[in-house]
């Protein structure tokens, strides 16, 4: 059952922190091209997950497998990180000291080696590559600017810009409209729906209005207590009465 | 080409123009009795100052740039002067006070034959190798273990502590054959020049002045790089780093190498200036002292260590003999009011006075940054 094409397959994944079960026998599979999003209350476990996925913590027992071959279980960030998952954090996590345009150098795909970063100069490739990015995601008036004094909805733009410029297979993006205005949300949407297909993308997001910007006609996962309660599209999702009793009726449930 | 780069490597060159050469030629051919006559105690004075901004810049390579506060920086200092302490022993050859082959300090502990580490040190080349190699093995293995265990902080800064304190104690030790609480002293000769002539001083001094300059420029182009910007970024927010892809560890570790390199640099240049070396120079408050001068001076810069050093060491040797009792009160109150008042430093005090001058005679300044953006919070 586990040799099947998908990018990401998680099986039977347990992990407790202090006798706290955050995430109990969680399945999960993405096809390569998805924009997958997963939503679920608060303490569902959305966080955990990707924690797990991307080598912050390590599963207590299952298997998280990339592409087929790579057990993540057992690698650290970095390792994992040069496999291709590019991740964007809850609260934007842009290097603040370093204009837009060096925290694109960081981020560009190529060689993580101590040496290679003494003698690294930019090609012409990789800047043909920043210039596009930088359009893409709106900054490239911003592109000396230091990251830190950028508005909250920039920061969040670059942090998505600098998974692209890793050439990321594997795009997790954490509450990317978490602290945005509505404008803000709304073009964060399109950046995500423009760049589906080309990549594969899981978003993390409570925001329903947004939510349903960027899953029309896709799968959408609802996780509640570490375990994913049901899947599909997000009309079918939003109208399951177990997801409704999540949400709206969690005080009953306890 | 901004104007802030260009202005500062003529400052650099000026000074060193200045101090590399203007310096020691008025001590080797004004009269001694002219006003232009800078004594040899003055070179000799400065070249431990210059010395110790080498110390300084390996600190500020790691606390200023990389966001590492290491206190073992007085470990490989000592370190440095250690190695070529043990060739100008052996250069003392039948000189000593027992008119023996041996340092003086193993014949009165009744050895009769030299150690065989000693060996190495009878040929300059080779300790000048060594000079670099043992601080810099020392760094890899301590760092290697302690960046693998991911050990961050004020954990890396106690670590550090200790083992400079450990080498101490060690080399307080008879048995180590370094001379215990003794060290290394009443040097004759380096590379067949007499000690104690003003003209080996004064050459000393000028290497001292040239490794600095080019430890400067070495550490400028490192900065620069993009290893500059990872180092950066590691100081700032360690875990995106390792989200980049980056394993934080290595670069640490290497930066942490080069670090004690160069404070080995200059403790070996600081040795045969000050005549002596001794297990006191390897204490964890001599590298407290040197992360003063660094945060005085100004961290994150690579002239403002410099300075920093220069500046606190020339207040030492005046306050020492001025006003001892009151000397650590001064310099503690120093480091105080600079936290508090001025945390980039003594070299932003120019840039201070600009800013200030610049607001003054043009009240509504059009060029005045406008203020930041807060970060919008939707209501949600």
């Amino acid at each position: 059952m586990s040799q099947k094409p998908f990018l990401l397959a998680a099986e039977g994944v347990n992990k407790s922190f202090d006798g706290f079960k955050a995430i109990r026998d969680l399945n999960f599979y993405l096809e390569k091209g998805e924009l997958r999003t997963v939503i679920g209350p608060n303490g569902a476990g959305k966080t955990t997950f990707l924690d797990l996925i991307t080598g912050r913590t390590q599963p207590d027992t299952g298997k998280i497998e990339f592409e087929g071959t790579h057990d993540l279980g057992s690698m650290s960030e970095h390792e994992i990180y040069r496999l291709g998952i590019g991740r964007k954090f809850q609260t934007p996590t842009v290097y603040t000291d370093h204009t837009v345009a060096e925290n694109l150098v960081l981020s560009l795909a190529g060689s993580r080696g101590v040496f290679a970063s003494l003698f690294f100069k930019l090609n012409s490739e990789q800047k043909d590559k920043m210039e596009e990015i930088l359009k893409t995601i709106n900054l490239t008036a911003h592109r000396d600017r230091k990251a830190g004094t950028l508005a909250h909805g920039q920061k969040q733009w670059l942090e998505i810009g600098m998974l692209l410029a890793q050439d990321a297979k594997l795009l997790l993006v954490d509450e990317p409209a978490a602290g945005m205005t509505d404008e803000e949300t709304a073009r964060t949407g399109e950046l995500l729906l423009s760049l589906a297909g080309k990549h594969t993308i899981v978003v993390i997001e409570h925001d329903m209005v947004f939510v349903r910007q960027i899953s029309l006609g896709r799968k959408v996962t609802v996780l509640h207590q570490g375990s994913v309660l049901c899947e599909g599209p997000v009309d079918s999702v939003q109208a399951d009465p177990r997801v409704i009793e999540v949400y709206l009726g969690r005080k009953h449930a306890r | 080409m901004n104007p802030q780069p260009r202005r500062e490597i003529f400052a650099a060159g000026a000074l060193a123009l200045l101090l590399l050469v203007l310096m020691p030629a008025l001590n080797a051919w004004a009269p001694e009795d002219s006003f232009f006559y800078v004594s040899n105690f003055t070179i000799n004075v400065w070249g431990k100052y210059l010395a110790y901004g080498i110390l300084a810049i390996s600190v500020d390579l790691l606390w200023g740039f990389t966001g590492l506060l290491s206190l073992g920086q007085a470990l490989f200092f000592s370190l440095g002067g250690y190695m070529l302490g043990m060739h100008l022993m052996l250069m003392i050859g039948k000189l000593g006070q027992y008119k023996s082959d041996l340092p003086d300090f193993m014949v009165f502990l009744g050895h009769t034959f030299l150690p065989t580490f000693w060996r190495p040190f009878y040929s300059f080349g080779v300790t000048a190798l060594l000079v670099f190699l043992v601080p810099m093995l020392l760094a890899k293995g301590f760092g290697y273990l302690a960046f693998r265990s991911r050990i961050k902080g004020v954990y890396f800064s106690i670590l550090t502590q200790a083992l400079t304190y450990g080498a101490s104690l060690m080399f307080f030790r008879n048995d180590m054959l370094m001379g215990g609480n003794n060290g290394f002293t009443d040097f004759k000769f380096l590379l067949g020049g007499d000690m104690r002539s003003a003209a080996t001083q004064r050459t000393l001094y000028i290497c001292t002045g040239i490794a600095l300059l080019a430890v400067y420029f070495g550490c400028r182009w490192l900065t620069r790089t993009k290893f500059g910007l990872i180092q950066r970024a590691i100081r700032d927010s360690e875990t995106r780093v390792l989200f980049s892809g980056y394993s934080a560890a290595n670069y640490k570790l290497f930066v942490f190498v080069v670090a004690a390199g160069i404070a080995a640099l200059g403790g070996a240049l600081y040795v045969p200036q000050v005549g002596i070396i001794n297990p006191s120079e390897m204490t964890p408050d001599k590298s407290l002292e040197a992360v003063v001068w660094v945060a005085v001076g100004g961290r994150g810069t690579l002239v403002g260590p410099v300075l920093g050093a220069v500046v606190i060491n020339a207040l030492k040797s005046w306050a020492t003999r001025a006003i001892p009792d009151m000397w650590l009160i001064l310099l503690g109150s120093m480091f105080l009011l600079v936290v508090l008042f001025l945390p980039k430093g003594l070299i932003s005090v120019p840039g201070l006075i600009r800013d200030f001058l610049q607001r003054h005679r043009k009240p509504a300044s059009p060029e005045t940054p406008a203020p930041t953006p807060a970060p919008k919070v939707s209501a949600s």
